[in-house]
């Protein structure tokens, strides 16, 4: 099962689930992940081992992807 | 044809800014051991010359060396004062936030999160140490430290999930990261530890170790 997570003010919320099987749960996610870019959000998928990638369009294989806000200096 | 780099996202607020390196670092080093004997040295001189000149300015004297101590000081302090806790604790959402960034985090990192709040994460160019609004680098053979002072833009954030941010930020662009991130004291490890609160020394410490070790 793939999740779709968002950082926020409650930890963190599962916007979306799918497997590679479930079209319609997929483009579901991919909506969710729009509307997130939309926001300002930024989708980043953890490759493991201290590498990360962003990700500007849903992988439908990612086993999780996290929206997370932009950074700068303080 | 050679990979491109990963480029983070956010280099696009900072156009004007060289991209950090591993080269980069060793030249900011050097400029700031040289900026530091500028502004330190002529306090003690002075305090040297109006002493064998005149003995009765001994006072004036005292307050130049305290000028050439405070000051090299404050930097430092500045420097720590990247990874002390900032903004609001979140404590109701805190601990799911905490439980999210163990699962990115190895065994030891975590254990250490949990110790000293500080994710440590090594990488290309040393270790890190992230905190929730800066983030330390030791090169390899933790001689030195570069402080930087960067954040997440969301403030109501709980602070494991400000440090998960900084992390993922890291892991997807070291370079760019840095880059991103503003330089706010370059020095000796042992300068910034004693200006640490006493329960993140532990953290910088095991970066030390980690840096020498590499």
């Amino acid at each position: 099962m793939s999740r779709l997570i968002r950082m926020d003010a409650t930890g963190h919320s599962t916007l979306a689930e799918w497997t590679t099987e479930d079209a319609p749960a997929f483009e579901t996610a991919v909506r969710a992940f729009r509307a997130q870019l939309d926001l300002g959000y930024i989708g980043v998928l953890d490759l493991g081992k201290g590498k990360a990638e962003q990700v500007r369009e849903l992988p439908r294989d990612a086993g999780l992807v996290i929206m997370r806000r932009p950074i700068a200096g303080g | 044809m050679a990979a491109e780099a990963p480029a983070l996202a956010e280099l696009g607020q900072v156009p004007w800014r060289q991209r950090t390196d591993e080269r980069y670092l060793r030249r900011y080093a050097r400029t700031w051991t040289l900026w530091t004997i500028l502004y330190a040295i002529p306090f003690p001189a002075a305090a040297v010359v109006l002493l064998l000149l005149e003995p009765l300015s001994a006072p004036v004297a005292i307050a130049c060396l305290a000028h050439g101590w405070v000051i090299p000081e404050l930097y430092a302090y500045r420097g720590a004062s990247v990874l002390r806790p900032k903004g609001p604790r979140n404590e109701r959402s805190e601990p799911a936030a905490q439980g999210f960034l163990g699962d990115l985090l190895g065994h030891e990192s975590r254990e250490l999160h949990r110790e000293t709040g500080l994710a440590l994460e090594r990488s290309d160019m040393g270790v890190w140490l992230i905190g929730e609004a800066g983030a330390l680098l030791l090169p390899d053979g933790g001689r030195r430290v570069h402080c930087f002072c960067v954040r997440t833009t969301d403030s109501e954030l709980p602070p494991s999930d400000r440090i998960a941010h900084l992390l993922l930020a890291l892991r997807t662009d070291e370079g760019g990261f840095a880059t991103v991130a503003n330089h706010a004291f370059c020095g000796a490890p042992w300068r910034v530890r004693r200006r640490l609160p006493a329960g993140m020394r532990p953290g910088l410490d095991a970066a030390r170790a980690a840096a020498r070790a590499a």
